[in-house]
C-alpha cells in the first residue's frame, strides 16, 4: 500500500461517517419528525448567518461568528480562573497529605455536580448573569486541572526528588526546578480536559441566563421555533470544541516532549 | 585516618512475609582520599547500603559518620551518583551541573557559577553538547554528566551506585578508562557500588565484598596493589589481577553460601 492511497482514505472515510449522520437526519427529518428541519433547509436558513458571521442586528440577531466569539471570551475567562485556582489547588493536594486529608473529600463531592446545580447558585450570589455564567464554569471545569496537578504531583519519579534531597535544595528551589517541570505534563493535560468541560458548561451557563453568545443563541432560537438554527447552533459548538481540544493537545504535547 | 566510618549499620523492610533484613550490622571504615569499592550481586543490599552513606534512606541501627559527625540526612557534602543517571530532562546538561554549582555555591557571584559549571562539563567531555537536553544524549553521554554533576558539589565523599551498570559492554569499558582519569584528576574519597570485578579493580584502592544470604554482611577487605594509571588492556593477564580475581570470587561465593 503506498502512501498516497493511505493519504486518500484519511480523506474518504470521514466523508462516510459525514454523509451517514446527513442520511440519518434526512430521513429523520421526512418520516419520523416533520419539525425537524432537513440538512438543506438548515443550510438554506442558517446561510446568513454563515457567509455574514460578523453582521449585528441587534443583541440576539448576530452572525455565528460573532456569537461564538462572545462565548469563546466568556469560556476563556471561565477557563482562566478555573486555572488560576485550580493549578495551586492541585498543587496543594499534591504536595500536602494535610491538605489532601482535609479537602479530597469536598472535592471529590463537588466534582460531579452538573452546572445546571451551580448556575442558580451563581446567579443567588452574584445577582447577575455575566459574573454567575463565569462561576459556573470556573466552578465545573476547574477539577480536571486540580485532580492531574495532584496525581502529576505525586507521580514524580522519587529519583529527581532525591537528586533534590542530596543537594539540599531549598523548598523553593525544589518547587520552581524539580517539582513544577516534573508535574507540569500532567498538569496540560489537566487544562486540556478543563478547556473541554468549560466548552460544555458555555452552553447551558448562556442558556440558563439568556446572554448572547452560542448556547444563548441556540436557546432565543428554540423559544422563537426557528429549528434550523438550532442544528446550525450545535454544528457550531461541535465544531469549535474539537479545534480547542486540538489547539491545547499541540501545547500538551509541545510540554511533554519537552 | 577514619573518614567514613559505618558501625553496625542494619537494615529491614517489612514485607507480606515478614521483615527481610536488607543489611546486618554492617561495619566499614574508609580513610580520607580513599577509593573503596563494594562488589556484590544485584539485590545484595548495594544500592541500600549507598542510600543509608549518602541519608537518603534511615538505617533501623547503626551509626555512620562522616569525619566524626553522624550522618542524620542528605547533603551535598556527599555527592550521589545515581545508577540511572536521574538528570531532569527539563534542564539542559549545563543547567543540569548548575543546579548543583548553585546549592552549594549560593554566596558566590553569578558569573563565578556559571564558570564553574561550565568547568565540570569541559572535564567530563561535554563542552559541545552543553546545551543539549538528556534525551539527546547517549547513555554513556548521560552518564557523564551525571558524573560532572556529582562533583559539581565538590563533596567530601562521593558515592557511586553502579555508575556503568546501565551501559553497554563496550561504552562501560570506555567509560571506565575515563572515570578512572576522572578521578585521578578530582581525587576525593569515594565508593564505588558495582556488580563488575574489572571495574572494582581499574578504579579502587580496596574492594570489599557484601552479600549473605540473611542481610548483606561485608566480607575481608582486599587490597588492589596495582600502580596508576591503569591500564584496561592487559589487566586481566597481570598475576595480581588475577590474585584479587580469586580472591572475591571465593568470598563472593562465600558470601552467597556455595563452595568457593
Amino acid at each position: 500500500m503506498t502512501a498516497k492511497t493511505l493519504d486518500l482514505r484519511s480523506l474518504l472515510l470521514p466523508l462516510v461517517g459525514i454523509s451517514t449522520v446527513l442520511a440519518i437526519w434526512t430521513l429523520l427529518s421526512q418520516h419520523v419528525s416533520p419539525d425537524l428541519p432537513s440538512p438543506w433547509k438548515t443550510w438554506e436558513e442558517s446561510k446568513p448567518y454563515v457567509t455574514r458571521p460578523f453582521f449585528k442586528d441587534g443583541e440576539m440577531n448576530q452572525g455565528i461568528g460573532r456569537f461564538a466569539f462572545l462565548s469563546l471570551v466568556r469560556v476563556a475567562k471561565g477557563f482562566g480562573i478555573a486555572v488560576l485556582l485550580g493549578t495551586p489547588l492541585g498543587f496543594l493536594l499534591g504536595l500536602s497529605p494535610f491538605f489532601r486529608k482535609a479537602f479530597d473529600p469536598v472535592i471529590q463531592v463537588m466534582r460531579p455536580i452538573s452546572p445546571l446545580a451551580w448556575l442558580p447558585l451563581g446567579m443567588v450570589i452574584f445577582q447577575r448573569s455575566e459574573p454567575a455564567a463565569l462561576f459556573t464554569i470556573a466552578l465545573c471545569a476547574m477539577w480536571p486541572t486540580v485532580v492531574n496537578t495532584a496525581v502529576g504531583v505525586r507521580s514524580i519519579n522519587p529519583d529527581y526528588l532525591n537528586v533534590g534531597r542530596v543537594l539540599n535544595l531549598s523548598r523553593a528551589t525544589m518547587l520552581s526546578k524539580i517539582i513544577v517541570p516534573a508535574t507540569l505534563p500532567y498538569v496540560f493535560t489537566g487544562f486540556r480536559l478543563s478547556l473541554g468541560l468549560a466548552w460544555l458548561v458555555i452552553v447551558a451557563s448562556e442558556m440558563l441566563t439568556g446572554s448572547p453568545g452560542i448556547g444563548g443563541f441556540l436557546w432565543q432560537e428554540y423559544n422563537s421555533l426557528v429549528y434550523s438554527h438550532i442544528l446550525l447552533s450545535i454544528i457550531t459548538i461541535g465544531l469549535i470544541g474539537f479545534a480547542l481540544d486540538r489547539l491545547m493537545g499541540v501545547v500538551e504535547r509541545r510540554v511533554q516532549t519537552v | 585516618m577514619a573518614f567514613l566510618t559505618l558501625d553496625g549499620v542494619t537494615k529491614s523492610y517489612p514485607t507480606p512475609q515478614g521483615r527481610h533484613t536488607v543489611l546486618r550490622r554492617i561495619d566499614l571504615i574508609v580513610g580520607e582520599g580513599e577509593l573503596v569499592a563494594v562488589i556484590g550481586a544485584s539485590g545484595s543490599g548495594k544500592t541500600t547500603l549507598v542510600s543509608i552513606i549518602a541519608g537518603l534512606v534511615a538505617p533501623d541501627g547503626g551509626t555512620v559518620r562522616l569525619d566524626g559527625a553522624p550522618v542524620t540526612g542528605p547533603g551535598p557534602d556527599r555527592g550521589m551518583i545515581f545508577q540511572n543517571y536521574s538528570l531532569l530532562p527539563w534542564l539542559t546538561v549545563e543547567e543540569n551541573v548548575q543546579l548543583a554549582v548553585d546549592a552549594v555555591a549560593a554566596a558566590r557571584s553569578s558569573d563565578w557559577r556559571r564558570i564553574r559549571a561550565r568547568h565540570f562539563v569541559d572535564l567530563v567531555g561535554l563542552a559541545a553538547a552543553a546545551h543539549k537536553r538528556p534525551r539527546e544524549l547517549s547513555g554513556g553521554m548521560r552518564q557523564r554528566v551525571a558524573v560532572a554533576r556529582g562533583l559539581a558539589t565538590e563533596p567530601r565523599l562521593l558515592l557511586l551506585d553502579e555508575p556503568l551498570s546501565a551501559l553497554d559492554a563496550l561504552t562501560r569499558a570506555t567509560l571506565q578508562s575515563e572515570l578512572a582519569r576522572i578521578l585521578a584528576t578530582e581525587r576525593r574519597t569515594a565508593i564505588l557500588v558495582t556488580n563488575d570485578i574489572d571495574e572494582a579493580v581499574l578504579l579502587a584502592d580496596r574492594i570489599v565484598t557484601i552479600g549473605g544470604r540473611d542481610g548483606a554482611v561485608i566480607g575481608r577487605s582486599i587490597a588492589v596493589d596495582l600502580p596508576r594509571p591503569r591500564e584496561r588492556r592487559g589487566l586481566s593477564r597481570r598475576p595480581e589481577y588475577q590474585r584479587i580475581r580469586r580472591a572475591l570470587m571465593d568470598q563472593l561465593g562465600n558470601a552467597h553460601g556455595e563452595a568457593a
